[in-house]
Formats: C-alpha cells, sequence, structure tokens
C-alpha cells in the first residue's frame, strides 16, 4: 500500500506547552499519508490524541531532579506499520497494573493509557539503558 | 485558556475560545469551573464548538466539574461538539454521564 519510509525525531523539554506540538506532527502526517484507505480525519485525530497522552506520560514520569531532562519522541512508518517510541528517564512504571477505567464511577485520571490501547494495535513499555520506552504499534491496511 | 462567560436563562454559559484542551490548559479549565461553582454558579453549560481536540485530562477536568456541580445539586452540561471530540465521549462513556446539546438552543430548552 504505502511503500514509502517516514521517520521523525523530536526531543523536547518536559513541559506541557509541547504537546501541541507533537500532537500535530501526528496530524499531519496521518492527512499525508499515501493510499490510507480508512477515516483519515479520524486517524489524524487518535494519532494526535495518542501522541499527545505518550507524551504527558513520558512528561509525568519524568526525572524532576534534572531540569534539563528532555523526552525522545520518534515516529517511524513503514511497510504499512506506524511506530511510535517516547522515551523517558524517569522511574517507569507497570503498564500492566494500569486498570481498565470504571465507565460507570468514571474518575478523572487514567484515561490516558486507555486511549492508547483502545485506538492502537500494540502496547509495551520496557526498560531500554537508562532509558523507559514506551512502543506504540498500529497497523494502517 | 482563552474563554467567554455569559449569564443566560439562568445559566452560566463558558465558552471555550481554543481550539484545544490538554494537559497543558485543563488544569486552568478544571479551576475556572471549580471557582464558579464556588461562587454559587452551579448550572453551567461549557459550549465547545471551537474544541476541536480534547485529551483525557481535558475530559478529566469537565467531569471534575460535573461531580461538583452535582455536588451542589447543579449541573454541568455540554454544547455544540465536534463530531472527532464527541467520538472522545463516546469511547470513555462520558456521553451516558453528560447531557450533551447540539446547540445552545436546546441546552436552554432542557436545562432551563
Amino acid at each position: 500500500m504505502c511503500n514509502s519510509v517516514i521517520q521523525v525525531e523530536v526531543i523536547i523539554p518536559t513541559q506541557t506547552k509541547y504537546l501541541d506540538l507533537i500532537g500535530s506532527i501526528g496530524e499531519h502526517i496521518a492527512k499525508e499519508l499515501d493510499d490510507y484507505s480508512g477515516d483519515r480525519e479520524a486517524l489524524a485525530y487518535h494519532l494526535n490524541l495518542v501522541l499527545t497522552e505518550a507524551t504527558v506520560n513520558a512528561i509525568k514520569h519524568a526525572n524532576f531532579d534534572d531540569p534539563k531532562d528532555t523526552v525522545r519522541i520518534t515516529i517511524q512508518i513503514q511497510e504499512n506499520e506506524l511506530n511510535i517510541k517516547v522515551y523517558d528517564h524517569g522511574q517507569g512504571f507497570d503498564l500492566e497494573s494500569v486498570p481498565l477505567p470504571d465507565f460507570e464511577h468514571p474518575k478523572e485520571g487514567g484515561m490516558g493509557i486507555f486511549f492508547i490501547r483502545t485506538l492502537m494495535d500494540s502496547v509495551t513499555y520496557t526498560r531500554q539503558g537508562d532509558c523507559n520506552v514506551l512502543e506504540i504499534i498500529k497497523y494502517l491496511s | 485558556m482563552n474563554l467567554n462567560l455569559e449569564k443566560t436563562n439562568g445559566c452560566t454559559v463558558l465558552f471555550i475560545k481554543e481550539e484545544r484542551i490538554d494537559a497543558h490548559n485543563s488544569d486552568e479549565l478544571k479551576e475556572t469551573i471549580l471557582r464558579l461553582i464556588e461562587q454559587g454558579e452551579i448550572n453551567i453549560i461549557v459550549q465547545l464548538e471551537q474544541v476541536r481536540f480534547i485529551d483525557s485530562s481535558g475530559l478529566g477536568a469537565l467531569l471534575s466539574g460535573h461531580k461538583n456541580a452535582a455536588a451542589k445539586s447543579g449541573k454541568l452540561a455540554i454544547a455544540n461538539l465536534q463530531q472527532q471530540v464527541l467520538s472522545m465521549f463516546e469511547l470513555t462513556r462520558l456521553n451516558r454521564i453528560f447531557e450533551i446539546y447540539a446547540d445552545l438552543n436546546e441546552a436552554f430548552d432542557n436545562e432551563t
């Protein structure tokens, strides 16, 4: 479907004012995809949302002892697979222990990971060297 | 966060003048709504016509307002949702918690 390779790498300070920038990159990528047959507007929103939530998550788990701490985000599309990696330098967390939201008694927090899991095809969070990596995969076929 | 307040038909209408509600400005939205409720403005309609993106923290800010208004026997409803924003309420089932109106006229017909 889409043979071209897109690769983007962005490094931001651990500040929420950069969320719009990161989300917008995802939205633009969705709109530029060759031959995507699904709902492009929905994909654009979903990539904006997932990148926003993943980056907030990394900022929340950042190393606040280091004012120069950064979050690194890579986005790669190759052979119908969109791969997002978000790197943080914090203590990390246990992705598997994040519960589903209680839809009957909704709480203010805890919906970010739910969005990522629901809208994308695969999510993992692993330690790699001195970083934690949230890796998100979406199949575009 | 850019927003306007209007008192109409016994309701306080909060017009959000931003395209995006995310973790950068959602605390401000939450605080604004809480302050209104503390001042006795317990019937609030949040008009989201200009908002084309909301994240989990933005939904959380509105949910906080909904709970706090209800705790004072008031109500926080929302109006003028763009389609993609509405789909976030549906995905989180928050469309079953909030009264969601197509526009302010419909909101006033039902809330006043």
